[in-house]
């Protein structure tokens, strides 16, 4: 998931790998990087996300030293969007791309399975989302601050995690600004509880 | 005006027969059966460097074609890689890649990179949607220092301290879950992949005979073949056959046929078919 904050973005995701019924890895990082200040969340076939977040990764790059200048985040979204809705037969990928430039501050893109690109203040994507809808509506508040962020998207995964059978492990989160990335990792045991032991 | 297009033989995988085999499955044809090789392959980051570790069985269905096959593979002086999945896939994979590993290192004149033979795995597999079914187990040291990835069918990999792959791969997998430390010493580290190896020989039905290990330091590569052999043949304690007169002879007599020989030529004759 990602929310957009005055000054950047936060993304959030948990770290399960899940093939059948077999973890084959319980710590993967899915905020996965683009350039210094563009990252984006990957989501359905880890083969075809990795592969579309490499092409984007050669692209972009590409596309920064061509132009000599830190790429905008709505480039990097239509770059994401262009393969997924060209190949949308062929692939199964969720991506959410955000990130912060100079431009436009801190955005959310959101590009679904078919192929769409949308920019949100806030967006939820992949298996565990599902379980998350209800809870973000009536969370979710314009205008939070950092912190605010980082707690709401700690908060969401974890009740994620809690209810879907093909999320778990630990969550990664990452708040991106102008500064550039800080990076938040929460334990298993430290996720938010919402019941009584 | 007639031409003539000459096409040249460019190597590698081809699929030309794929919609043909499709059709002829749909009328009923069964396919044959490929060798797939019912594994257990391991790889571990210790203090130091690589160990991978591999069986040594192939099987084809049920029976075992191979007691003593090879599935940890050359890729560069530096690099290996364990093979699990499709044997004849594995073994293509890996010496394409190597061939292109080598050919990079002699236009860059460096040590190739683990992560190159990464990229170059995934990219292939990935462009192959999976049709290759080679699940493979990286490993190798470059001026970076270790590097360790495991690699799907599909393209996506994984960058973990230990890894496991194959049909054995679960019974390895609780071995190092339950023993791995972060910078673990070369001989714990071998001993912890042997028993790992081991555990998919005697748990999973599709591994078996010898462990095979790879060690591979910045600037040595040890690879043991066999490192040992986890289930030796016992030696029988005793000897079952009946001695020599345990069955007491009772009576004996010897008598002599009379017959006349008529030919001792074999006349050979067609049979009898009808």
């Amino acid at each position: 998931m990602a929310v957009e904050f005055d000054g950047g973005v936060v993304i959030a995701a948990d770290s399960r790998t899940s093939a059948g019924t077999y973890i084959p890895n319980r710590v993967t990082d899915k905020l996965t990087k683009v350039t210094d200040n563009i990252y984006c969340c990957r989501s359905g076939s880890s083969a075809d996300t990795q592969a579309i977040a490499d092409i984007v990764n050669y692209h972009i790059n590409f596309h920064r030293m061509e132009m000599g200048e830190d790429p905008l985040v709505k480039t990097a979204a239509k770059v994401f969007q262009d393969l997924c809705y060209n190949y949308r037969d062929s692939l199964s990928a969720g991506i959410i791309c955000a990130g912060w430039d100079r431009k436009l501050g801190g955005q959310v893109y959101s590009i679904p399975l078919g192929g769409m690109c949308i920019r949100q203040p806030v967006t939820i994507g992949g298996s565990g989302s599902t379980y998350l809808y209800g809870h973000v509506d009536a969370t979710f508040k314009e205008n939070m601050t950092k912190e605010e962020c980082l707690k709401f998207c700690k908060d969401a995964v974890s009740l994620a995690i809690m209810r879907d059978g093909s999320s778990g492990g630990v969550i990664r989160m990452a708040a991106i600004s102008e500064d550039g990335v800080e990076k938040h990792l929460i334990l298993h045991e430290d996720i938010t509880k919402f019941y009584r032991e | 005006m007639a031409a003539t297009c000459v096409e040249f033989a460019t190597g590698g995988f081809s699929f030309e027969n794929c919609r043909r085999n499709a059709i002829l499955e749909e009328k009923g044809l069964k396919p044959p059966k490929v060798y797939k090789t019912g594994t257990t392959i391991v790889g571990i980051v210790f203090s130091d460097g690589i160990i991978l570790g591999a069986d040594t069985r192939a099987t084809e269905d049920t029976i075992v074609a191979d007691k003593n096959c090879s599935k940890i593979h050359y890729l560069a002086p530096n690099i290996y890689c364990c093979g699990a999945g499709t044997a004849a896939d594995t073994e293509k994979t890996t010496q394409i890649i190597s061939s292109q590993l080598e050919l990079h290192r002699l236009n860059t004149d460096r040590t190739v990179r683990v992560c190159t033979a990464n990229r170059l795995l995934k990219q292939m597999l990935f462009r192959y949607q999976g049709h290759i079914g080679a699940a493979l187990v990286l490993g190798g040291v470059d001026s970076t220092g270790p590097h360790l990835y495991s690699i799907w069918p599909h393209g996506s990999t994984d960058v973990l301290p230990y890894v496991t792959m194959g049909s054995g791969s679960l019974a390895a997998m609780s071995v190092f879950e339950s023993r791995y430390t972060p910078g673990i010493s070369r001989e714990d580290g071998m001993k912890l992949v042997r028993d790992a190896i081991a555990a998919g020989i005697f748990n999973d039905l599709g591994s078996g005979s010898n462990i095979d290990l790879c060690v591979i330091t910045k600037d040595k590569v040890d690879y043991l073949r066999p490192y040992d052999e986890a289930n030796k043949k016992g030696v029988r304690q005793g000897k079952y056959a009946y001695k020599k007169g345990t069955s007491c002879v009772l009576t004996e007599t010897v008598r002599k046929v009379e017959f006349v020989v008529e030919s001792t030529q074999v006349k050979v004759e067609a049979m009898d078919t009808v």
